[in-house]
């Protein structure tokens, strides 16, 4: 039996509006969302089959290269769990990441930073996690990179994570860190999350039991969604 | 001192920033040959039963301009009410209907589309039945966590009057926020408006 998903603590996420972040200030909300109990439209998501993926689509070193061709970069393997609140794994879903090249260069139309492209490198990947809710995949560092917020913004390095989950309650975009970057404390964006503790849980370190020897480095990415209320008793009250 | 509650705490979330469409449409971001299509392109994969619709919108910031950065997932039963999901207890959805879509904003015009099935009815959590709906989540450049909102229909008096969720909202002149225009048979548009007298109203789930 279940009653639900915990409600997200909106004190923990970053706020709507964050002018430090400009461009928050003309796209976040003003006014108080809705509160309502998660209901069989939130606690249902879409899953997909390990069948779906391709023979590389883990690995961003060789998903976009041309022949025997490599992304140029620091290689590396991120690997964590993905669990929910309560600390049970979540089996089988969709992890979608994206990224900068090792020059902090997006293969994007929009991109205009001078840092070169590396003809073989995308910058997609995606994975899923196995019946524990670990997932792996392997890429290389990204550059930090410039960005117009004020005149002198860099992001950290990072990777952007996309998760399913499995109910869309739990739906979430979010950033993976790298462990002692300095431009971690510099950033609007990371510095849209309101405590350190916060932002330190998606500080990534290194994690040498993992590193692959003479070939790459290895960070451990533990992410946490929302979690699924389970007990005995069933009582909403009527009307709720 | 008293035993402490091991509970984690959710990832917080970043914004989807101004290069989502890398990792979720890469296809429709140029990045090609990686992923044979992008995922969410189709949620209608054969014969489905129900009435086919269309649904376009466009996501707009304080100033009104159109977002052309936006990726928009939609979530929502088949015509029986059904959501194409294993945490789905109450029967099977259409097999040829995926209940989610995924599109990117374009990047001209800002307006999104998805083609998929007018939904049937779901409970609540009480019984008492929601009007029929389809579920949107929008993320962007500049937002900082994904918007959680719900399109209802505008052929759909009597069940949105008497709907769970949209008498629960305190300012009922908002209620409009949430019901789609229909520029033609079997066509729902839909704007969001992040900002503004005529800000939609976006749910806390
Ligand atoms: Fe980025």
């Amino acid at each position: 039996m279940t009653n639900g998903y915990v409600n997200r603590d909106r004190r923990w996420h970053p706020a709507a509006l964050t002018p430090d972040y400009k461009t928050s200030v003309a796209r976040g909300p003003r006014q108080a969302p809705l509160s309502f109990p998660t209901t069989l439209v939130e606690e249902t998501g879409p899953v997909f089959g390990h069948e779906m993926l391709g023979r590389h689509d883990n690995d961003l070193i060789v998903n976009f290269a041309t022949g025997d061709g490599m992304a140029i970069g620091p290689r590396i393997i991120v690997h964590g769990q993905l669990r929910d609140e309560f600390g049970r794994g979540v089996p089988n879903t969709l992890i979608e990441v994206w990224q900068a090249n090792a020059g902090g260069r997006y293969r994007h139309k929009k991109e205009s930073y001078l840092a070169p492209l590396d003809p073989n490198f995308g910058g997609c990947g995606r994975c899923m996690t196995d019946a524990q809710g670990f997932y792996e995949f392997r890429t290389i560092m990204p550059g930090p990179y410039p960005w117009p917020n004020t005149m002198n913004d860099w992001r950290p390095a990072h990777i952007h994570f996309s998760i399913f989950g499995q109910a869309f309650a739990q739906r979430l975009i979010t950033q993976m860190y790298f462990e002692g970057d300095p431009l971690i404390w510099r950033c609007p964006i990371v510095d849209t999350i309101p405590t350190r503790e916060g932002i330190e849980s998606l500080v990534a370190p290194l994690d040498m039991a993992r590193t692959v020897p003479m070939d790459a480095r290895a960070y451990k990415f533990d992410i946490t969604l929302r979690g699924r209320r389970q007990t005995l008793f069933e009582n909403r009250m009527e009307g709720l | 001192m008293v035993q402490p509650l091991d509970h984690l705490k959710e990832s917080p979330s970043q914004t989807a920033g101004p290069y989502v469409h890398i990792g979720c449409t890469p296809n429709f971001s140029g990045i090609t040959g990686v992923y044979p299509q992008d995922l969410g392109h189709e949620m209608i994969t054969g014969e489905v039963s129900g009435t086919p619709i269309r649904i376009t919108g466009r996501v707009l910031d304080g100033t009104g301009t159109p977002l052309r950065d936006a990726m928009i997932e939609i979530w929502q039963p088949d015509a029986a009410g059904l959501f194409n999901s294993p945490a789905e207890t109450r029967g099977r959805a259409d097999p040829n209907f995926t209940s989610w879509g995924r599109a990117a904003s374009d990047m001209v015009t800002g307006e999104f589309a998805f083609d998929t099935v007018k939904p049937g009815a779901v409970p609540y959590v009480d019984g008492r039945l929601q009007a029929p709906h389809v579920t949107l989540w929008i993320v962007a450049r500049g937002i900082n966590l994904g918007l959680h909102t719900r399109m209802y229909f505008p052929d759909e008096d009597a069940a949105n009057a008497a709907d769970p969720i949209l008498t629960r909202i305190e300012h009922q002149n908002r209620v409009r926020t949430l019901i789609a225009e229909t520029p033609g048979k079997g066509h729902y548009h839909f704007d969001i408006h992040l900002q503004g007298p005529t800000e939609t109203v976006f749910f806390d789930i």
